[in-house]
């Protein structure tokens, strides 16, 4: 394993909420040091001028898609491998939403063995929580568990009966698994389509309203606090979710949340003239419960951003759009994405790592996510200045259904680096 | 600005004075409709196809009529009985017709938004004659000519729209096409039948006809739209027929000369009483569909207008 010496960047380090000038050196796949100075590397090390570019550690991405088995011309682990490095993302937690869905050990064994076979980044499979994610019967959580699964959840598909799930999350417990839900009523939302309001109502599209997410949020709770479980919420996407998720959180319960990285930036109005490519689950919201999301990640409320990269092929997108498939590719654009919010303003270069890389970490109790001396050298170097035009048909993704297509972004990646080998480089 | 577009897909975009332009044309038609020689040559030598993905005897034959009394060659599709069922894509569909070299097509589809997308593929002019809960911009027009000729203008009228607002195409574009020519409009409804933000349309919404109809100067029903409904809007259709349905004693609430409308096909003795509707010193309702073919007489002919003077500047390109 090589050694290389990183000089000259600027380390982002998400834990002490700091930007420093300095210099970082990989050693055996880990950080062997950093700091403004440090002892001059051997014969041996590659030396990499970073010429005052950013440093930071690799993005964990947690609630990937990869459509294999089942939908492989969607993505691969190959292709998803690619695009995550290409956006600074070293480590995928995949999701098990597949065809058919992760629940069996012998199916999780495969993607293993495909995703270490084809991936250039770390993959980390969930896998689900009931079988067949039916919300039945739950899944062999321990076997699943010693096979390799980091998280158990049924998706964007919530489970209705609240019996079973208080026995699945009683379970999850005993085994010290966590649990990932989508804050949903599962009533209210069917068949939505959108936001119901006043866009929603000019278009004559069906919709939900953003308060089946809070009841969702307050259903979970309380079975949380019955059980005790771990329990991670995959997207909070609405305002009047935020008060109901932070009082739970001061109450002491075992729980973090997520966000898109596309309810941060974007809005229901978005979808314009039935725009397939903006219909994700849960819909985009109202302008006001983007700001407030936003406010959430910025106290602590909301511990995590994610792509929630969903490939879908053009056939399951050119439909009228009740008829099209939810979702958007994300692992490429997440990073320039949320620069939107450093170069608005509205967070600091530390914190969006604390959502993207730290927190992830912590929730997966991972080593990763820090620029600790010691931690894997899982690391994105990047310039947050760098403009560009996002042209969907140079996605490294085998799906273009990327929302951002022709968008005006800023922030390009360099280099990435996946326990010290690099992965990528512009 | 006038009435410039390509297609006609909604009421959302038309300018105030593109919707006079459209009626002031109907209003012509209207006149010619009434004659022994019904036929105008507007359309010779154009291809029209009417698609319609649901089922309509009414729109369609009206735009069927339109057509063929301007000179189209008029063509229909059920598309219900054709590739649909074949697990045909409705873009392949698009694409299908578009190489036949359409001059118009007219489509009708039960998802919102599936006009638009369909516009967005085919070279010809589209014509939406309703899109799921989205809009149905003739409907709006035809309603407006009525309501103008009825009442010698479309301005400062206080327009009562009643019953299920939700479901209804009709209604958005009415709502829309009134607001932008500066009407009051009431709506009146459970609310169940309410679409949620309707209220920031610049409509007043009320649950009480009584109070609802209060000074109207048009009473515009809606049919209450069942096979939409999965169930649950309202407890049966005698309570809503008590406390919604338009007959005499709710009548007396609106203005002394206050007409009224409906869409049509109506369901007498869910939303109107049958006596009203007949009763001609009130009811417009044949007159609306009179105007029908009209407003689609004049959409059509000015779409065709458009395509001319937009031929010599149109590449021909389609978005894929």
């Amino acid at each position: 394993m090589s050694t290389v010496f990183l000089q000259n960047a600027h380390l982002i380090d998400p834990e002490n909420g700091t930007v420093d000038q300095g210099n970082l050196l990989i050693k055996e796949g880990v950080i062997a040091a950093r700091g403004a100075v440090v002892s001059a590397p051997g014969k041996e090390t590659r030396i990499i001028d970073c010429a005052g570019k950013y440093l930071a550690p690799g993005i964990i991405d947690i609630g990937v898609k990869v459509c294999e088995p089942g939908e492989r011309h969607k993505e691969s682990f190959k292709s998803a491998g690619l695009a995550a490095a290409a956006g600074g993302i070293t480590t995928i937690v995949t999701r098990p939403d597949t065809v058919p869905a992760i629940d069996t050990p012998e199916t999780l064994e495969f993607i293993r063995r495909r995703a270490m076979d084809a991936s250039i980044v770390n993959v980390l499979p969930m896998a689900a929580l009931t079988k067949r994610r039916e919300g039945r019967e739950m899944t062999e959580i321990g076997f699943l568990q010693d096979a390799g699964a980091v998280g158990f959840t049924d998706c964007d598909r919530v489970v209705r009966d609240v019996k079973v799930l208080t026995r699945a999350l009683s379970y999850a417990r005993s085994l010290g698994a966590w649990v990932m839900g989508h804050p949903q009523d599962p009533y209210l939302s069917e068949g939505a389509a959108v936001t119901s309001g006043k866009f929603a109502t000019l278009r004559g599209l069906p919709g939900v309203s953003p308060l089946a997410e809070r009841m969702g949020v307050d259903r979970d709770i309380s079975l949380i606090e019955m059980t005790g479980a771990s329990y991670h919420f995959d997207q909070i996407t609405t305002a009047r979710a935020v008060p109901a998720l932070a009082r739970a959180k001061s109450n002491g319960l075992n729980i973090t949340a997520g966000t898109s990285i596309h309810h941060l930036t974007l809005n229901e109005f978005d979808v314009a003239e039935y725009r397939t490519f903006f219909k994700l689950k849960p819909p985009l919201r109202s302008e006001d419960d983007r700001l407030a999301i936003i406010d959430a990640l910025k106290d602590g409320t909301i511990d995590i951003i994610s792509s929630m990269h969903t490939p879908q092929d053009e056939e399951s997108k050119r439909l009228p759009f009740e008829e099209a498939a939810s979702g958007a590719v994300g692992l490429e654009t997440l990073l320039p994405a949320a620069l939107r919010l450093y170069h608005g303003g509205l967070l600091d270069l530390p914190s969006l790592f604390r959502a993207m890389s730290l927190n992830p970490a912590k929730r997966l109790g991972l080593p990763a996510g820090r620029l600790e001396v010691g931690a894997p050298a899982d690391l994105v170097l990047f310039d947050p200045d760098a403009p560009f035009v996002l042209n969907r048909f140079g996605l490294l993704s085998k799906s273009k259904n990327t929302p951002f297509d022709e968008a005006r972004m800023q922030g390009k990646v360099l280099r990435t680096f996946v326990n010290g080998n690099e992965v990528y480089q512009r | 600005m006038g009435f410039t577009q390509k297609h006609l897909l909604g009421i959302e975009p038309l300018s105030p004075l593109a919707i006079s332009e459209i009626l002031d044309l109907a209003d012509s038609y209207v006149d010619l409709n009434r004659r022994a020689d019904k036929h105008s040559n507007a359309l010779a030598g154009l291809t029209q196809i009417n698609m319609f993905f649901e089922n309509s005897t009414r729109t369609q034959a009206s735009f069927e009529l339109a057509g063929k009394r301007l000179g189209a060659d008029v063509m229909n599709m059920a598309m219900q009985a054709s590739s649909v069922k074949k697990g045909e894509t409705l873009i392949d569909t698009a694409l299908t017709l578009n190489a036949m070299h359409p001059d118009l097509l007219v489509v009708r589809h039960p998802q919102s938004g599936a006009v638009d997308l369909l516009a967005q593929k085919v070279t010809c002019s589209v014509l939406n004659a309703g899109d799921g809960q989205h809009e149905h911009p003739t409907q709006a027009l035809l309603d407006a000519l009525t309501i103008r000729r009825a009442k010698g203008r479309l301005h400062r009228l206080s327009i009562a729209i009643c019953g299920d607002v939700a479901h209804s195409r009709v209604a958005r574009s009415n709502i829309l096409l009134l607001g932008k020519m500066e009407n009051r409009v009431r709506l009146i409804g459970p609310p169940t039948l309410m679409p949620k933000g309707i209220a920031d349309f610049g409509c007043e919404v009320f649950d009480d006809m009584q109070e609802g109809l209060q000074g109207a100067d048009v009473v515009m029903m809606l049919r209450l739209q069942k096979e939409r409904m999965d169930g649950g809007f309202i407890p049966s259709e005698r309570e809503y027929y008590h406390r919604y349905g338009l007959d005499a004693a709710k009548l007396t609430a609106a203005k002394e000369d206050a007409i009224v409308m409906h869409p049509g096909p109506m369901n007498r003795g869910v939303e109107i009483d049958g006596e009203i509707a007949d009763d001609i010193s009130r009811s417009v309702i044949q007159e609306q569909v009179e105007m029908g073919v009209a407003v689609r007489m004049a959409a059509m002919d000015l779409l065709a207008r458009n395509r001319r003077n937009r031929a010599g500047q149109d590449t021909g390109e389609v978005s894929l």
